[in-house]
């Protein structure tokens, strides 16, 4: 039952994470039917502008309360990445905007090499280890752990979808993505600047982003220039799971992904009898990926056909 | 009067095909402006150019002096031009009162960071934005059908809304592509009266039809196209007794 509890936390701590990475790739999906397969190395820059920002405030200023630390490195690390967002769109896609779908999709992949390659050459090579600021504590709940940090972690991903939900349902800007959404060329007729509405979303996206990217590393207490990679498909695989394009799903999927994986990892040893151990965790999210495409190909709440890409 | 929109030898071709070949008309400001054809005569294609889903090959189009060919379709209509579609293309997954909502985002300013902080300026624009958006649900006759799904609404609806949709971004001109097609004499009776009372309140009235009857009935002044040129303009009578006109309706005898 410990076990069982305990895996349950850590699931909702990483699928909270896998959702915010999720919701980047939904809403480009759901405004150009792209997959931004580069979106999961803008995280990994969010984590190394931040881990990088973290490591200048305390050489200059030691004193501050780690969390300020931290905070500042987020605070750098949002507004690099939604540029970087930004940047990526008005280069890479906005001009293939009329291209065959694929010419896009390759590009990002291409992007997505790109980047990593960069990351490899500024930051190295090497685990950069994310320093012990963040405030420690342990709780107990029924037997299983909980840190300080996975409740914020949790807490901070729950507001900002809120914020997120709120923002598309209620405003005149998500007004305008959803309407673009639907029917881009109907959007503009109406008198939507679509360029400016696709370009808050990536700047949206990217900025969700960089807080998963600070959030990850500080989670596993690690960063690495091919740690988007994974992070990226598992994210992807939470949007398609949910219903890509939709963001609702990319909510519920990122949880789901996270309980599974963390499910399945505690798990697997007892149930293989110890022949595949917690290392295969990463297959879970993939087996729940083809499992979904061959079931349910617009996703859980996707009503639109995902077989497109 | 004076000219509200000045199309001025207008041509547009794909490829071979001269699909407008130096189209020229003029919209007077307070007018009910017919554009009738066969089709295939680039009454569509017109429109296109006129809102900017075409560039033109040639020619020029302008709005009270301003340009409009090869502007983006949002600063079209930020100038002061909507249009409806010939097949319904509303935002079917939002409610009928939010595609509405979205007609007034050319006619209000709060951006990305506006949405994020949600000061006071931005819930009162939010909030005017709404309350325009129910009026004018109100004119069209829609008063009551705000929290339904666009895509739930009766057919006559859906058009009505469209109508509404075009009216949040305060056109000067309003082009309506088929307004009344697939309707009955009453609902298109209904939808006759609701195009008078948008001139009474200052809407300049461009109609694409091919019901000759109802643009006969309707319109100040009709022009003609057939096979992508103006064969003829003038009021309804004159145009209607035209031989060209006739030919091109019943064939050349």
């Amino acid at each position: 039952m410990d076990i069982f509890v305990q895996q349950l936390i850590n699931g909702l701590v990483l699928g909270s994470i896998y959702a915010l990475v999720a919701l980047g790739y939904t809403m480009v999906y759901g405004i150009l039917e792209l997959i931004n397969f580069a979106h999961g190395e803008v995280t990994m820059i969010g984590a190394m502008v931040a881990l990088a920002a973290i490591g200048l405030i305390m050489g200059a200023a030691p004193e501050l309360p780690g969390l300020v630390i931290v905070l500042g490195g987020v605070l750098v690390a949002i507004p690099a990445c939604m540029l970087l967002g930004f940047s990526i769109e008005r280069l890479a896609y906005r001009p293939l905007r009329r291209a065959p779908r694929l010419a896009p999709l390759i590009t990002a992949i291409g992007i997505s090499i790109v980047l990593q390659n960069v990351a490899m050459l500024v930051w190295g090579r090497q685990y950069i280890a994310f320093p012990p600021l963040l405030p420690q504590g342990r709780h107990e709940i029924l037997g299983a752990h909980i840190t300080d940090l996975q409740i914020f972690i949790v807490l901070l991903s729950v507001a900002i979808m809120l914020g997120l939900w709120f923002t598309v349902r209620k405003t005149r800007l998500g007004r305008a993505m959803r309407a673009t959404a639907q029917s881009r060329e109907v959007a503009e007729l109406m008198g939507v600047n679509v360029n400016t509405v696709i370009s808050a979303t990536f700047l949206i996206g990217s900025a969700l982003a960089a807080i998963a990217g600070v959030m990850v590393s500080a989670y596993y207490g690690l960063a690495h220039y091919y740690m988007g990679f994974m992070l990226g498909l598992k994210a992807f695989s939470a949007a398609v799971l949910g219903g890509i394009g939709n963001i609702a799903g990319a909510m519920l999927g990122g949880f789901l992904l996270g309980v599974v994986e963390a499910l399945g990892a505690g798990y697997i040893g007892d149930l293989t009898g110890g022949f595949l151990g917690s290392h295969y965790q990463d297959v879970f999210a993939f087996f729940v990926l083809i499992l979904v495409l061959v079931f349910r190909p617009s996703g859980l709440l996707g009503e639109r056909v995902a077989a497109r890409a | 009067m004076t000219a509200l929109l000045t199309v001025e030898n207008v041509t547009k071709r794909f490829g071979g095909v001269h699909a407008l070949e130096a189209v020229s008309l003029t919209v007077q400001a307070g007018e009910i402006y017919g554009l009738i054809g066969p089709n295939g005569a680039g009454k569509t294609t017109l429109f296109n150019c006129m809102t900017g889903l075409y560039t033109v090959s040639a020619g020029e189009i302008r709005l009270e002096g301003h340009p409009l060919h090869n502007r983006k379709p949002h600063q079209i209509v930020a100038r002061g031009f909507a249009r409806t579609f010939q097949n319904i293309r509303l935002f079917a997954n939002m409610t009928a009162l939010e595609n509405v909502m979205v007609g007034r985002h050319v006619r209000s300013g709060a951006g990305v960071l506006g949405a994020v902080l949600r000061g006071a300026g931005t819930r009162a624009e939010e909030a005017a934005i709404r309350e325009r958006a129910q009026q004018l649900m109100a004119f069209v006759g829609l008063g009551r059908k705000g929290r339904a799904l666009a895509s739930h609404l009766a057919y006559g609806d859906q058009r009505r809304l469209e109508i509404a949709r075009a009216l949040a971004t305060e056109p000067r001109l309003l082009a309506l592509d088929e307004p009344v097609a697939g309707m009955n004499p009453t609902e298109r009776r209904q939808m006759g009266e609701l195009f008078q009372r948008l001139r009474d309140a200052g809407v300049t009235l461009l109609l694409i039809e091919h019901d000759v009857k109802l643009v006969m009935g309707l319109c100040d002044r009709v022009a003609v196209l057939d096979y992508g040129r103006k064969i003829a303009e003038g009021g309804a009578l004159q145009v209607q007794q035209d031989p060209a006109v006739i030919a091109a309706y019943l064939g050349a005898a």
